[in-house]
């Protein structure tokens, strides 16, 4: 083989370091969009309503997944403080993933029903008032900013026709109307609170 | 990708051993490139004048790679490739089953044993206690903070006076299923001048003084048309519905920024729905035991 042509020829060295390198992708992920693992919703699963979907928005503006993951490992320590390991199946509607990637808090994929509505909200306005010894930081806007629900059916609508969320014509009809108003505390609260039960809901 | 010979099981496999041997087939390539040329001599290409010797790859090296190789083809045989399970049939929840198994089994004499004491028998045994404080650090503190004296909202657990009922068993209760608080907001029903005039009269039952007492004979009638159900003819609650007893000067929702004759009134306006979460399946029954204990234990013997 004549190595001195690869060598000599940068295009055609993209090109071949670029087929090597996609190999492992191939092999690796892409027979994952055939596995029903994965694609198929856990039997909890259902679409966020308008309410929690804006809830989402602000987890993600404010940036609570730079230091809460969604994500419980399979092992005895995390299973234990946090509640059943999460699968696959339980993102499935998740555009984006809020996995994240350090936890300086803890993890939040079963965070729902853990505490109480009023426990949050005291907890986003100072969470030292609770934990004197937590380095989260105080969101007190969220309770004197309110949700105008200008873009709730938007986003509604492109969950729906981009990703294939199965929302209703009904509810992207009254999304606007659900979250028009609400404190963005009180959305953000309905969120949390929904968290963790994909796996089964009572 | 539970069948070894479904499509995608396939692929992977043959993606993955395809490029191993690709790989392998890559490293004897090029160990040969230069064979037409003496060894140890200078190659005729030269780049900024930089020139290489036609050495051999070095014997060090290359075997490192074949081991890399065989490591790779071997890991294969024990571990699970596509739909292969591998001949040791690892699998991630399988470890972690197999490690909670181990646990419980280290710890479930502990557990069980104390499982079947009552919470008076484990308030004589330190250990028991000590235990109960972890798991109460763990898990009540967050809303009941470390000393146990809670806060807006969160109910004092070392006052001995009890929404729910201070008996070990109710308390167990308690931590078992959790507990829902179902005060209605009565805005609509009582008005502003209503809620002013109730207010008045909660303030008198527990030897405030009112801050209007014109207003306390129309809200001592209200209170018994509306809120005697639930709290008792004379404000001393009802602890099956966990409605609070007003007379004994204990307010779990008291901002102290406010009056409290104002903390009563965004009350009556709003209700208070206080929650307990369960923590049945979070702990379990002895370790709902040993913190039931610790929580018995806090309170202070001087009931009101």
């Amino acid at each position: 083989m004549r190595h001195d042509k690869v060598e000599k020829n940068l295009g055609l060295m993209v090109a071949l370091i670029l087929l090597v390198v996609s190999f492992g992708g191939i092999t690796e992920i892409v027979p994952l969009f055939f596995e029903e693992d994965n694609t198929v919703p856990t039997q909890g699963v259902r679409p966020l309503t308008a309410l929690e979907l804006e809830g989402r928005d602000i987890y993600i503006r404010e940036g609570c997944h730079v230091c809460h993951t969604q994500m419980i490992r399979p092992l005895r320590a995390e299973v234990e403080r946090y509640g059943h390991y999460s699968v696959a199946g339980e993102y499935v509607y998740e555009h984006p993933f809020l996995w994240g990637s350090k936890r300086t808090g803890p993890d939040l994929h079963r965070v729902g029903g853990r505490y109480s509505d009023d426990w949050h909200r005291a907890h986003l306005w100072e969470p030292r008032d609770l934990v004197p010894e937590s380095n989260m930081p105080a969101f007190p806007w969220l309770f004197t900013q309110h949700l105008d629900g200008k873009h709730t059916a938007r986003k509604m609508t492109i969950f729906r026709d981009r990703f294939g969320v199965p929302y209703t014509d009904e509810q992207i009809a009254n999304a606007a109307d659900e979250v028009r108003g609400v404190r963005e505390v009180d959305a953000l609260v309905a969120y949390l609170q929904n968290l963790g039960f994909g796996l089964e809901r009572n | 990708m539970d069948n070894l010979w479904s499509f995608w099981s396939l692929f992977v496999i043959i993606m993955t051993l395809g490029f191993m041997v690709a790989v392998w087939w890559l490293i004897e390539a090029a160990k040969k490139v230069n064979a037409q040329q003496p060894a140890n001599e200078l190659l005729d290409h030269e780049f900024d004048g930089i020139r290489e010797y036609n050495n051999p790859l070095p014997k060090w090296w290359l075997w490192m790679f074949y081991g890399t190789l065989v490591f790779g083809f071997g890991y294969f045989i024990f571990f699970p490739l596509g739909g292969w399970q591998g001949v040791l049939n690892w699998t991630s929840v399988g470890q972690l089953e197999k490690e909670q198994q181990a646990h419980e089994q280290r710890f479930m004499d502990t557990f069980d044993t104390y499982a079947r004491l009552s919470v008076e028998e484990l308030l004589n045994d330190s250990t028991a206690l000590a235990i109960g404080q972890r798991i109460y650090a763990q898990n009540c503190a967050l809303c009941h903070n470390n000393a146990g004296t809670g806060g807006y909202g969160f109910p004092n657990l070392t006052n001995n006076d009890w929404l729910y009922g201070g008996s070990p068993e109710q308390i167990v209760q308690t931590l078992t299923h959790g507990r829902q608080g179902v005060m209605p907001g009565f805005s609509s029903q009582l008005g502003e001048i209503g809620i002013a005039q109730v207010s008045n009269y909660v303030l008198t039952l527990s030897g405030h003084e009112a801050r209007n007492p014109d207003q306390v004979a129309e809200g001592q009638v209200l209170y018994q048309a509306v809120c005697a159900a639930c709290h008792g003819d004379e404000g001393k609650g009802n602890q099956a519905l966990g409605a609070p007893n007003l007379t004994n000067d204990i307010w779990l929702y008291a901002n102290p920024e406010v009056s409290l004759y104002d903390n009563i009134r965004v009350t009556l306006r709003h209700g208070r729905m206080g929650v307990m979460p369960a923590f049945d399946e979070l702990l379990g029954a002895g370790r709902i035991n040993l913190v039931a204990a610790y929580v018995y234990n806090l309170r202070q013997e001087d009931p009101q």
